[in-house]
């Protein structure tokens, strides 16, 4: 029987109260995500139950109890608070998969401050973007990634401390930069760790709009309920479980499901630090005996893509359950997984701003391929008119996703921009920017984007952006940046360019263009397509008109042209 | 042989590796963590730019982008 049991029953009888008296919590009291993530597990009798096991390259492997995990995180927490971290500064942790950086997200915490995780592939303008905006006061990285902070630093004043985890003894630190090494540090015992409550901010994670910058999206402590009841009914973890959630904690399902959901559960998580490789990933199963998998969309199609012979080489019986978020999966995903794993990968849905889980498929209630499922209980979810905001009185419409806000996990601001916040309220909901349909079971399938923001990899990139970026490349004229398909990313971004006088467009310029935008912000954003013409379609008035650009790579009807510009 | 050993190997510490970590003809590029899979689309275009050669997408997995030495294994078979 699964933590859910019936949906239906659940919908029925729902409150979020049942996670507050899961959690021995009552409104008013003090909830810090760091101590119910690690002391709490402890005070329940779990401090040497294993916590997280971690393998990073060449068969390094560590692991830590609950205890561990209590003291590590103490011991960070401490270390900022001497430095003269205090609550509500932003601490930047700008790390890959090792384990500073799940011990150092609730270390963060522990003192008040606010965790702000960045994705460590991110390029040097996008790092600074975000710094920035959220005035970070401590990067918290590793030296491989130190040369990219230290680029920007001169240019941010603010940013008072670069704390380096791995550093070598033997050489020196530069201005502003301290070492931080964990084992060498005295463990604290007890960490007088600072009383947040529901509203105290937690989590700062940054995502991609159509334009603009990126935004900031605020969390709080409170969202723990949501994600530590979505992460016990949806993931269904189980205290025997050996969870492993793909997500790296750079973007919002690693910290969510990848440490606060997972550690509230107290379950065993295991992290791996080495890139994809069908081989590897099935490997870590066996070796691990991993019961829960937590993936994604693009990382199913990849698997998909490596065939079904490399998989009779591991056995993969451990596996219980298994769920995908990220993007819509596809049905053929959800058919092979029940083929080749004995059961089907289960779709999630939610995205930065909601902070757990609002949609989904759950254990126990039937599947239909290829749907986003049925909302959360105590999620209330329909689709409205794109033009009036009201909810369809009919199945089978396609309209806008609309949240209905007051979940705890909802965001409660965009960092510094409250105007973009305020517009993602309509009539009453929230619009978390997706289409799709409900049918007349009540299941939701996802139709697309509702505006230009590009979906690669369960990861969004805005058009905006990257065309900022091209136009920094000094052969670029203009450019337009849109969505082109993609079996295993879903999407990926394509980019039409104008070129300046003196420079003609080859397969040379091609490759520079792509690597000068990876550098700038991030293999993501990278376009794994550049198309050289001669001018864009505008507007009249000069805009460019990305949907005419849009719909010639998905093959669709280009639509209304009368304001295109005549050339 | 060795020629394109060297030449692909000082590309990917140009143009992937952010500190002085060595990089020998069998690092694990993919499975390392070094290049990930949105970047190989941009060595995969740097090698057949390089050597005028087009290395179907099917072939370009993962596996086969692992290492230097696998990587040379590739290009290989498309350059004859």
């Amino acid at each position: 029987m699964s933590h859910i049991g019936s949906y239906d029953e659940r919908v029925k009888n729902f409150s979020w109260n049942i996670a507050e008296q899961e959690l021995g919590y009552k409104p008013g009291d003090v909830i810090n995500i760091g101590w119910y993530c690690s002391d709490r597990i402890c005070q329940m009798g779990k401090a040497n139950k294993l916590g997280l096991i971690w393998d990073g390259l060449g068969g390094a492997e560590k692991r830590y109890t609950y205890n561990d995990i209590r003291l590590a995180s103490n011991t960070i927490g401490q270390f900022l608070r001497d430095l003269g971290i205090i609550p509500g500064d932003r601490v930047c942790l700008f790390m890959d998969k090792i384990p500073e950086l799940y011990l150092g997200f609730l270390g963060i915490l522990k003192t008040g401050a606010i965790a702000q995780p960045l994705f460590s592939a991110f390029g040097d303008e996008s790092l600074f973007i975000r710094l920035e905006n959220a005035q970070t006061r401590a990067v918290i990285t590793q030296k491989k990634h130190a040369p990219k902070v230290r680029k920007i630093l001169e240019k941010m004043p603010w940013v008072e401390y670069l704390i380096i985890v791995d550093q070598d003894p033997s050489k020196p630190l530069q201005q502003r930069e301290v070492a931080l090494n964990l084992e060498e540090l005295p463990k604290v015992e007890r960490f007088d760790i600072y009383p947040t409550y529901a509203e105290t901010p937690s989590v700062l994670h940054y995502t991609s709009g159509t334009t603009g910058q990126p935004k900031g999206v605020k969390h709080v402590h409170y969202s723990l309920i949501s994600q530590y009841l979505t992460s016990k009914w949806v993931l269904d973890l189980r205290d025997d479980d050996i969870y492993w959630c793909t997500a790296d904690p750079g973007w919002v399902t690693g910290t969510s499901y990848g440490i606060i959901g997972a550690f509230s559960n107290g379950v065993t998580q295991c992290v791996t630090d080495a890139g994809f490789s069908a081989e590897n990933w099935y490997r870590f199963i066996e070796k691990h005996r991993i019961t829960m998998w937590y993936s994604a969309p693009t990382a199913i199609r990849s698997l998909m893509k490596a065939g079904d012979e490399i998989i009779k080489n591991f056995d993969l019986t451990c596996l219980r359950h298994l769920a995908s978020v990220g993007e819509p999966l596809n049905s053929e995903a959800v058919i092979w997984s029940e083929k080749v794993f004995g059961k089907p990968f289960l779709d999630t849905y939610w995205q930065t701003e909601t902070g757990s889980i609002v949609i989904s498929n759950y254990p126990g209630m039937k599947i239909k391929p290829g749907s986003m499922g049925k909302p959360f209980p105590g999620i209330t979810a329909t689709v409205v008119n794109a033009d009036t905001y009201e909810p369809f009185g009919e199945s089978g419409k396609i309209g806008l996703i609309a949240l209905k806000p007051g979940w705890p996990s909802m965001m409660r601001m965009y960092w510094n921009n409250e105007e973009t916040y305020k517009n993602k309220f309509k009539n009453g909901w929230y619009l978390p920017g997706d289409r799709s349909s409900i049918d007349n079971e009540g299941y939701f399938w996802f139709v697309g984007r509702d505006d230009d923001v590009i979906n690669t990899g369960g990861h969004l990139v805005s058009p905006f952006e990257v065309e900022s970026a091209l136009l920094e490349h000094p052969a670029v004229a203009e450019s337009a940046v849109v969505a082109k398909p993609d079996f295993v990313n879903m999407e990926v971004v394509k980019a039409f360019v104008t070129l300046k006088p003196g420079f003609v467009g080859s397969k040379d310029l091609d490759l520079d263009i792509m690597n000068f935008v990876r550098k700038k912000l991030s293999p993501l954003a990278m376009p794994q397509e550049i198309e050289f013409i001669d001018s864009l379609p505008k507007t009249r008035s000069g805009k460019i008109m990305r949907r005419i650009l849009h719909a010639k790579e998905w093959g669709e009807e280009i639509g209304d042209t009368s304001t295109l510009e005549n050339d | 042989m060795e020629d394109m050993k060297e030449i692909i190997k000082a590309y990917v510490i140009n143009e992937y590796v952010e500190d002085d970590s060595e990089i020998t003809y069998d690092t694990p590029l993919i499975s390392g963590g070094i290049v990930d899979s949105f970047s190989m689309v941009s060595l995969k275009r740097f090698l057949e730019n390089k050597y005028k050669i087009s290395i179907p997408d099917d072939k370009a997995t993962p596996e086969a982008f692992d290492s230097v030495n696998k990587i040379c294994s590739l290009v290989n078979e498309y350059l004859k």
